[in-house]
């Protein structure tokens, strides 16, 4: 039987059958339509990508005011047209660790301050020239120099000096620092010629595919870039598209009737209906963002331990999951990473929703009165039902929440990190040193929760410089549980990215690092007829 | 032609010229005040304090707010709008296609809208208070009172979805051919008729029927007239006045009011331009916009104006 059914799942590969006459003969044979249907893709993908044909994605994230200076790129579109268009020294692999792009490989000194990236040769750019170590130097420069306007200038703060050393670059750091391999990914860092310094919106840089078409706002496109250096792997399509569908309803229209072959973010509340569409899959990866519920720990009365874990235990996790996200997402517990991390340790007890305990915790901190929380429906989509419900499971617990719905038009200059309990979003980053040293270091600028702890920050500085991976998850697991039981912020769930793809897509990965397969969906799916 | 009527329309026109300075001084003014910075809203929640001094200073925000106005408009008077400050693109040839989209779907919808809804009035009066009239005005209104998003949603399920005969998308540039454009405007301008119809159309019937009331209505009517003849020749051009009035609102409607089918049909006018640079506190282009928008309301009032004086047989033959 299995025979017959690979023979028949390799004529559907190479187009001699139709897909419903597959699925027809797979039935007769006994064979349920989801394992018939999963046969059927690996052995598309074990015939191969499809070259040719236009990609489309419809996706909301892009503004009339989007330029191509990656160095400004702060959404979802000008995010995945960057992938299109440029590449970054490495990239987050879908399983974890990197995918070597422009580096070839990545050294470090025992001391972790000295990391050497050896550049690959061969790899060039659209305008015919070949990367050289002194485009990536710059590159680096323009991003990490202190009058840059970069959404990457955060994380290359630590870099002292960057040099070029032969066919290497060569980057030295002012403090140890373990995870430089991922910060070279951050999507802004996409290596362009003499670094983007003459003209930083060219849109020339080493992706599979050239800029065609750049209308912010409205449309961007790509055409396959003949001397693409690994054209196996990525660019399959002749042409890529992205159209900016902003309206959620259009961009599914779109998608059922044909006009994208993929969109970003379908509603959770539309989920299931979208998933019924004939030819539509829906592609759910779990990722690193949060929409946690920030308390400062420095401002009465949230000062008080005793009431932060009250209002801990009086979260109902579970209950918000499945209304706010419809169950696309996981349980936080407390603390802003999850199993999405590297070297995150998984033995965590789970909190959980005890009204009992919370009124305990509640009492013995000696509050009464109500606690003013700051919604807006600019934190993230299901911000003010989130902020009802949880007065809901408060009151369950004798705790009274008072809310206030802020305007979305400054929630983000005037409330968040601003307002001492409020609701908020992180998008994630790829490693746990990142998302601590940006959010929850007494240093740091975004330190939403004011969490200071000279004893955490010494834990951060540790795991950073470490260079031993058993002894860094010890101090990660650590890190974790003080955030958990003493930390300003309850996380109540972390999100999925869900997206869906029309008829004849194949090559999806999940990949949790951002939407749409970190934004490779368009250079790594091909159509099938 | 004498010498009143010319003095009366020279007079709108100068009064219209005038308006517009004062409103591109509102506009500036309205502009200065709005909550937050630019500089925060271009580089959003991931804005570091360095990074906004930076963007700051090259944008030119600390110099005082009458110079920037008198630069800004010496500039327009020279048609240069500036750059965004966002995408650092030029204000002008960027508005210049999306005005261009804009027009042309306005005029796509106003083309069917204008004239079906002037002759369903002239329907609804000849058989007024009858079934005809009820069915016309209940049908109208009730397409009107839909919000426009509902309207655009189920165009976009019948048509594109379910028949798939034209597209949901109406993304076109300057390289779509005619028909083409065409084509992808047929559903956002059947969603703007069904919108601006019932207004003119009930404007149109409320004016002829007042006219009809009058003597000399009565005396066509005495003489023997047909119905359709005493509304075309003598009811109809003594209501042009209102109804020109409406027709002029809705067109400017047409042109500045249409965001909600813009982002529905994902069609690239102007008014999801103005909403993504008013989101980014980009005031340049917000500024451009407000005065192209607010030129367009007091040309077509003046237009309105100026027919209405030349419609009226009093100012046309001054004793």
């Amino acid at each position: 039987m299995s025979n017959e059914l690979d023979y028949l799942s390799r004529r559907v590969a190479a187009g001699k059958l139709s897909r419903r006459d597959f699925l027809g003969r797979a039935a007769a044979l006994g064979v349920t339509a989801t394992f018939a249907n999963s046969l059927l893709s690996s052995a598309v993908r074990a015939a191969g990508p499809v070259k040719g044909g236009t990609l489309k994605a419809g996706m909301v994230g892009g503004a009339s005011t989007d330029s191509l200076d990656p160095a400004l790129d702060a959404s979802q579109v000008p995010f995945a047209f960057g992938k299109v268009w440029g590449e970054t020294l490495v990239e987050l692999a879908p399983g974890g660790g990197v995918e070597y792009l422009i580096a070839e490989e990545i050294g470090a000194s025992d001391d972790a301050k000295t990391w050497t990236m050896k550049i690959r040769k061969g790899v060039q750019f659209h305008n015919g020239k070949e990367v050289t170590p002194d485009d990536v130097v710059a590159t680096l420069k323009r991003h990490s120099d202190e009058k840059s306007k970069s959404g990457a200038l955060g994380v290359l703060k630590g870099i002292d000096t960057i040099k070029a050393d032969g066919g290497n670059v060569v980057v030295t750091l002012k403090d140890p620092n373990a995870d430089l391999p991922y910060l070279m990914a951050d999507y802004h860092l996409i290596i362009q010629p003499n670094g983007g310094v003459d003209k930083p919106d060219a849109g020339i840089g080493t992706g599979p595919y050239k800029v065609a078409v750049n209308k912010p706002g409205v449309k961007y496109g790509g055409e396959r870039f003949a001397n693409y250096w690994q054209p196996d792997k990525y660019g399959h399509a002749d042409q890529v598209e992205i159209i900016i569908i902003n309206d959620a309803t259009a961009r599914t229209a779109a998608l059922q009737g044909g006009q994208v072959n993929m969109i970003n973010r379908v509603e959770p509340k539309i989920v299931d209906l979208v998933k019924r569409l004939p030819g539509v899959t829906i592609r759910a990866a779990s990722g690193r963002g949060f929409y946690p519920f920030n308390m400062f720990c420095d401002t009465a009365p949230f000062d008080n331990n005793d009431l932060r874990m009250a209002l801990k235990l009086a979260m109902d996790r579970e209950e918000m999951l499945s209304k706010i996200l419809r169950g696309y997402g996981s349980v936080g517990n407390d603390m802003p990473v999850n199993k999405a991390y590297p070297l995150f340790s998984d033995d965590f007890e789970q909190r959980k929703f005890d009204p009992e305990k919370a009124a305990a915790a509640y009492k013995k901190s000696g509050h009464s009165g109500s606690i003013l929380l700051r919604t807006s429906d600019v934190a993230f989509p299901g911000a003010v039902d989130a902020a009802q419900l949880y007065q809901q499971s408060c009151a369950k617990a004798g705790i009274k929440i008072e809310i206030k719905r802020e305007p979305g038009d400054g929630y983000w200059t005037e409330v968040w990190n601003k307002q001492p309990f409020s609701l908020s979003y992180w998008g994630g980053r790829p490693t746990q040193d990142q998302m601590y040293s940006t959010a929850y270091l007494s240093t740091a600028d975004w330190n939403d929760t004011r969490f200071k702890r000279p004893d955490f920050d010494k834990m951060v500085l540790a795991a950073r410089g470490e260079l031993d991976e058993a002894k860094r998850k010890k101090i990660y697991r650590d890190m974790g549980e003080i955030m958990r039981d003493e930390g300003g912020l309850i996380v109540p769930f972390f999100n999925q990215f869900v997206d869906a793809t029309g008829k004849g897509v194949e090559g999806w990965v999940d990949n949790p690092a951002q939407e749409l397969s970190n934004g490779h969906a368009l250079i790594q799916c091909w159509l099938q007829a | 032609m004498s010498s009143p009527i010319l003095r009366l329309v020279a007079q709108r026109i100068l009064l219209g010229i005038v308006l517009l300075f004062a409103v591109s001084v509102l506009i500036f003014a309205g502009t200065q005040i709005l909550p937050g910075d630019v500089a925060q809203a271009i580089l959003g929640q991931s804005a570091t304090p360095e990074a906004l001094a930076n963007l700051r200073e090259q944008l030119g925000l600390n110099d005082p707010a009458w110079l920037r106005y008198v630069h800004w408009l010496w500039g327009i008077l020279h048609g240069n709008f500036g750059t965004a400050q966002s995408s650092g693109l030029d204000i002008a040839s960027s508005i210049s296609t999306r005005l261009t989209n804009t027009l042309f779907l306005a005029a796509c919808a106003a083309i069917v809208a204008v004239p079906l809804a002037i002759i369903l009035g002239l329907i609804a009066v000849r058989y007024r208070n009858g079934f005809v009239d009820k069915l016309i005005s209940g049908l109208a209104l009730a397409s009107t009172s839909f919000p426009e998003f509902f309207i655009g949603y189920v165009l976009i399920f019948v048509f594109a979805v379910h028949w798939q005969i034209f597209p949901s998308i109406s993304t076109v540039d300057d390289s779509t051919p005619f028909l083409e454009r065409l084509q992808a405007v047929v559903l956002p301008a059947t969603a703007l008729t069904l919108v601006v119809l019932a207004h003119m159309m009930r404007m149109t019937r409320a004016a002829i029927l007042n006219v009809m009331q009058s003597a000399y209505i009565e005396t066509a009517e005495l003489k023997g007239l047909k119905p359709f003849d005493i509304i075309r020749k003598h009811a109809f051009p003594n209501a042009i006045a209102p109804v020109v009035n409406v027709v002029m609102l809705n067109l400017a409607y047409l042109i500045v009011g249409v965001v909600v089918v813009e982002v529905i049909f994902v069609y690239p006018g102007m008014g999801q331009y103005l909403v993504d640079h008013v989101a980014k506190r980009d005031v340049p282009v917000v500024q451009a916009v407000g005065l192209i928008f607010a030129a367009v309301y007091i040309t077509l009032n003046i237009v309105a104006d100026i027919a209405a004086i030349l419609a009226n047989p009093r100012l046309r033959h001054p004793k």
